[in-house]
């Protein structure tokens, strides 16, 4: 089996990241499976992970009160899942289902902050991982948010 | 030129706010020829005349098929039209999508909402002469799973071998297992040859701007890029002035342009 640095290296989000850095966070990340429909996190629950999506599709998803839950986005291959466990309150925000069978690669997130915390270069390498999707999510959710294709 | 005048033989409900209605001439008369992506004014009777694109099959020359979605007084009244009743019909209008000088390249539709009935005569035609073309692929983004258009259809040219077909919505319950998210997050999944690809879009003017913006990004040029430009006109043969968009008429120059010739107008709020 390949050893996790090697999978992460393999993986799009860290394509900018140096090969310390790729090392020195595999310390904190697994290899996890889930099956279709287990949920990977959910909307209150402590954000103590977060994953990188290797093979699969997981759908991010909100419920309100005597409505079926609607899906706002899909994640798949390639994609990162989960940023509310890079700031306080670290609390998720949605809930995360798989919808197939999904392999990722788990970070503990306590790790991952102290090591970006001990070295602020690793901290703002990560940070520059993070951002572009984080940035592309915030764009997509502005055009459901202007509805247009229904407009 | 006076409109003519067609029975609707067939309504088909594709959405809760958009159907196709089917005209057929009467025995032994003939429809004019059209090309994909050109358009018809259709006619309401009392009521108004707006241009609405072909939406059906250019190689079936027995029928002449348009999908409408209820947006207002016009196409409101042409909704209400019955079986036999009859369509006003003036066109086809417009310059087409460019399939003759695509030929040999990959072929990518990015279309969003409505925006795939003017795209689907290039789907029949691409399916009829596939070999003309290389890889072809269609990338459609919808508001929600109850907005898309030609469902059946979709289904089947998933199934066509060689036809990359990817659809994705704003949002959706628990039935979808497709994708959700906007287009653009679908391009890196399809196989084509960014150097040797011929793209067209017809979509909501923002989605045409964000998807063009990350076909460049690619390393496509502008002069790969073709979009259709469905704002309002009245006349349709270039005298009014009504659709009259920076120095071009989009019944006559367009309404499909080549992207450089209209990439600076759409970053424009006021044409
Ligand atoms: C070349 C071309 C091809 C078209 N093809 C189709 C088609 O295949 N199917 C289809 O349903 N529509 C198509 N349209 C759009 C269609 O012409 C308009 O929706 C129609 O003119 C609206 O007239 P109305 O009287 O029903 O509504 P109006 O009362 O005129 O408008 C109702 C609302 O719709 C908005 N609106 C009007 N026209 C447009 C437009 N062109 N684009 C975006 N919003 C608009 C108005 O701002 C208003 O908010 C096409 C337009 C062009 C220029």
């Amino acid at each position: 089996m390949k050893d996790i640095a090697e999978l992460l290296r393999q993986h799009p989000f860290t394509t900018e990241l140096e090969n310390e850095i790729i090392e020195l966070i595999a310390g904190c990340a697994s290899n996890v499976v889930f099956q279709a429909n287990d949920y990977i996190f959910r909307e209150g629950g402590d954000a103590d992970h977060f994953h990188l999506i290797r093979h699969g599709t997981v759908a991010l998803e909100m419920k309100g009160p005597g409505r079926d839950p609607l899906s706002f986005l899909t994640i798949k291959d390639g994609d990162m899942l989960g940023s509310n466990w890079l700031l306080p309150p670290y609390r998720w925000s949605f809930d995360a289902r798989a919808v197939e069978l999904t392999r990722a690669v788990a970070f503990e997130a306590t790790c991952l902050r102290a090591k970006c915390e001990a070295d602020h270069h690793v901290g703002y390498e990560m940070m520059k991982c993070f951002v572009p999707p984080l940035l592309e999510r915030l764009q997509m959710a502005r055009f459901q948010a202007a509805d247009i294709y229904g407009a | 030129m006076l409109p003519r005048f067609l029975p609707v033989q067939r309504r088909i409900r594709e959405t809760a706010d958009v159907l196709s209605l089917i005209a057929e001439p009467p025995e032994g008369e003939k429809l004019p020829v059209f090309l994909p992506g050109q358009f018809n004014m259709l006619y309401a009777f009392g009521v108004g005349e707006v241009p609405i694109s072909i939406s059906g099959d250019p190689g079936e020359r027995g029928r002449l098929v348009h999908t409408i979605r209820d947006v207002g007084a016009v196409s409101h009244a042409l909704l209400q039209l019955k079986r036999n009743e009859p369509l006003g019909i003036r066109g086809p209008f417009g310059k087409p999508w460019p399939l003759d000088q695509a030929r040999g390249a990959d072929i990518l539709l990015i279309a969003g909402g409505i925006g795939l009935a003017p795209l689907r005569p290039v789907i029949y035609h691409l399916l009829a002469q596939r070999h003309s073309y290389g890889r072809i692929a269609l990338l459609y983004g919808a508001r929600s799973p109850a907005d898309l258009l030609y469902h059946r259809e979709l289904e089947r040219w998933r199934r066509v071998p060689d036809f990359q077909v990817r659809v994705t919505v704003d949002h959706a319950g628990r039935d979808w297992l497709g994708d959700v998210g906007v287009v653009t997050r679908l391009l890196p999944k399809i196989n084509l040859d960014p150097a040797d690809t011929v793209v067209m879009l017809c979509g909501p003017e923002i989605m045409i701007r964000f998807s063009t913006q990350a076909l460049l990004d690619m390393g496509m040029n502008t002069q790969q890029l073709y979009v259709s430009m469905e704002r309002n006109m009245q006349c349709a043969t270039g005298s009014c002035g009504h659709c009259q968009f920076g120095p071009h008429f989009i019944c006559k120059d367009g309404p499909v342009f080549r992207y450089d010739r209209v990439e600076a107008l759409l970053k424009r709020d006021e044409i």
